[in-house]
């Protein structure tokens, strides 16, 4: 891979405070005070969970979509070390920051939503743990990965500091760690989705299956690459930046790949298991379920051809269709999908939503921070001309 | 021809995830649990129960649980749904003019809600850290508090609804049924069928209550025969009753691969709340994946080494020096 010539990662540089940082301060504030009362007072005085969805937007969101939107690392690795295709190296970087964020906060995350939070370090002690629970599979690899992530990246912080020889050290093991950065998402992606099995006919048919893992998997690598189109556009237009069509139109046309085989294994599962009824119902279910597959299929027609996936407007759009495809996917079988019997309902709380709102200012924090003190994006060449 | 070869390596190895999520009904797959032969439950028979919620306040008693209200005057306990504070209810169907009892049109029925104590519970598979386990003698489906991180799987794991949280605590635990198992020690039994007047709910072995429901389902609507009361295996408390229109259905007997606790109706199980379930449970089917996945971590650690291998001639050394330029 040395043999592919392409920009080092650099620093931004420029003014951390300004109206977005600002904005994103105030957001985490508020998310402070609604944790506080969480804490103190328990999850019914700031939450509309019940025992009908005990589940809502913190689980849903912030961690089942979250950690798939943080799947761009994961997806961009996979693609320059296992499938050698070092060209893309550029967009590994601030892809992993995203990850690093999105994975640490939903981690941390999962507290904020534990009844009995104290309790939490009984997951990985083996006198409680249950091998048989699908969360604790889930819990225990992805507190796995968020380790292996921060050493995956920390890279860019021993450059910063200058520390040569624990650079020198680390990137011995690198390989090991990208393998292992490698497996642990595809076992709780995939796991993620098996969440769903235990609850048994709860669950619409069009999103209880046993193919649920291979569904949940393979959406969250598409998602990963959806997420690096869409936060490439960001991140170029709000730093001003040459945005990498030369790596994007490739790199969508994989994503394409993938959202084809996810479509069949999809549609091949409710034919087989004789389920595709369920869509042509005059129900709820059957309409998110068309937005869902209306979302996934999108990106084709957005940009089926070379010509279209040189337009970065188009890209940021199938991105984020992509995106919005996976929330769909996963609220559907969740929540919409979800149904206990008459006489419960839920929607989040504004309370609930300015948590996840104050979530996701802190992660658009640090990455700007971060991306701005470390080298982390490639070296602009030249101010992009726009 | 190497980063050919090497892209052929890696989709080798994404293959291998990828089949093997998709084959889960491999050599590993679980069988739906049975009920241990020891197994405790309860026989409720909606036909017998006359809606006395002696149950429910015997219930609240045996567990110290408060009171809750659903009446504006606020004088006694009127909740509408088990919760995590009430752990046993009785709830009634109606419908039309309500004027028969345990008739489905123009009638009105009871049933009980409390746990099921399932052969192969959901909530024990779902729970990440043993704080719900099944007896293996008993079969009673217990939870600790104090091993619990209250994630709530099993709430929404359960098909019957039962564990529930209480959502109005900083320090709320899951509330269920654990069939008194902490009154057994002083020679008591499940508070429920203690107090219960008419034997609607009978305390006992599910094998002993299973035969007791078989007899009475074979029976002829309308002759009358002997109902125990209390525990099927104590003291005689025996009465002459006349045998309801009961359902050629002994609910609990398969559903989910059996549960403890079975009941008999009158009316359609799924008009009075009780859930349609296959013989098999999800609990199974859910393991059966993971272990297939999973099991002695031999998959995982095959991939890892397809993944090593292949990142090892693809990762550089030194690669990432490119940075520091």
């Amino acid at each position: 891979m040395a043999g592919h010539q392409h920009a080092a990662p650099a620093p931004v540089g420029g003014q951390l405070l300004n109206t977005t940082t600002l904005i994103c301060g105030v957001l985490v504030a508020m998310m402070a005070a609604i944790l506080l009362t969480r804490f103190l007072f328990g999850l019914g005085a700031v939450t509309h969970l019940n025992d009908g969805y005990p589940w809502g937007l913190w689980v849903v969101g912030d961690v089942i979509i979250g950690s798939a939107f943080a799947c761009g690392g994961f997806s961009v690795a996979m693609l320059v070390y296992i499938f050698n295709k070092g060209e893309y190296h550029p967009l590994v970087r601030p892809a992993l920051l995203a990850s690093l964020f999105g994975y640490t906060l939903a981690g941390a995350g999962v507290i904020f939503d534990l009844g009995r939070w104290w309790n939490f370090w009984h997951i990985f002690w083996p006198g409680y743990s249950n091998p048989n629970s699908v969360m604790f599979e889930v819990a225990v690899c992805i507190s796995a990965y968020i380790v292996v992530m921060w050493l995956e990246f920390s890279p860019a912080f021993l450059e910063k500091f200058g520390m040569k020889e624990q650079k020198k050290k680390l990137n011995r093991v690198l390989f090991f760690l990208v393998a292992l950065g490698t497996l642990l998402p595809m076992m709780h992606q995939s796991s993620l989705g098996t969440l769903l099995v235990v609850m048994g006919s709860q669950v619409n048919p069009l999103w209880q299956t046993p193919a649920v893992p291979l569904l949940y998997l393979l959406s969250a690598i598409v998602i990963g690459y959806g997420v690096v189109l869409f936060e490439s556009c960001v991140a170029s237009s709000a730093y001003r930046r040459q945005i990498e069509t030369n790596l994007l139109q490739p790199m969508a046309k994989v994503m394409l790949g993938v959202l084809a085989a996810y479509l069949v294994v999809r549609v091949g599962d409710l034919v087989v298991r004789g389920a595709l009824g369920n869509a042509f119902q005059a129900d709820l279910e059957a309409f998110v379920f068309w937005i869902e597959m209306a979302l996934f299929v999108l990106p084709f027609v957005l940009i089926g051809s070379a010509e279209a996936r040189r337009n970065p407007a188009r890209l940021f759009l199938a991105g984020l269709s992509i995106m919005l495809g996976g929330v769909f996917l996963r609220i559907n079988g969740f929540l919409i999908g979800y149904d206990t019997g008459p006489g419960w309902n839920y929607f989040p709380s504004v309370a609930e939503m300015l948590v996840t709102a104050g979530m996701f200012a802190l992660e658009v924090l640090g990455y700007i921070v971060i991306t701005r003190r470390f080298p982390v994006l490639p070296r602009a060449e030249a101010p992009a001309a726009h | 021809m190497t980063t050919r070869r090497n892209f052929l390596k890696g989709c080798l190895a994404g293959g291998a995830v990828a089949a093997a999520a998709v084959a889960p009904e491999a050599a590993s797959a679980r069988e739906t649990h049975q009920r241990p032969p020891e197994a405790l439950g309860l026989l409720y028979d909606a036909t017998l129960c006359v809606g006395c919620k002696a149950c429910v306040a015997a219930c609240k008693q045996a567990n110290n649980n408060p009171a809750e209200f659903s009446t504006v005057d606020k004088l006694w306990d009127t909740p509408l749904d088990t919760s995590g504070y009430t752990f046993n209810l009785i709830k009634m169907y109606r419908h039309g003019t309500s004027e028969t009892k345990d008739a489905e049109e123009n009638g009105y029925a009871f049933m009980k809600t409390s746990c099921m104590h399932c052969a192969d519970p959901s909530c024990v598979s779902a729970c990440p850290v043993s704080a719900m386990t099944k007896d293996p003698q008993t079969g009673v489906v217990g939870y600790d508090p104090d091993a619990c991180i209250g994630c709530r799987y099993c709430v929404a794991a359960c098909p019957f609804g039962i564990p529930k949280y209480q959502y109005d605590s900083p320090t709320g635990k899951i509330g269920k049924c654990e069939l008194c198992r902490h009154r057994t020690k002083d020679g008591h039994y499940s508070a429920c069928a203690e107090v219960c007047p008419t034997g609607a709910t009978l305390y006992g072995k599910t094998s002993d209550l299973l035969a007791e429901a078989k007899r009475r389902v074979a029976l002829k609507p309308g002759t009358w025969t002997r109902y125990p009361r209390g525990r099927i295996d104590g003291p005689d408390q025996s009465y002459e009753g006349q045998v309801g229109n009961y359902l050629q259905h002994v609910y609990g007997e398969t559903e989910y691969g059996g549960t403890q606790v079975l009941k008999l109706s009158a009316v359609d199980f799924e008009k009075v709340g009780m859930p349609k379930l296959p013989p098999n449970s999800s609990a199974a089917t859910s393991e059966t994946i993971q272990h297939t996945l999973y099991g002695g971590m031999i998959m995982p650690i095959a991939v890892l080494g397809a993944l090593a291998f292949v990142a090892k001639r693809n990762v550089a050394p030194g690669e990432d020096d490119k940075g520091g330029e």
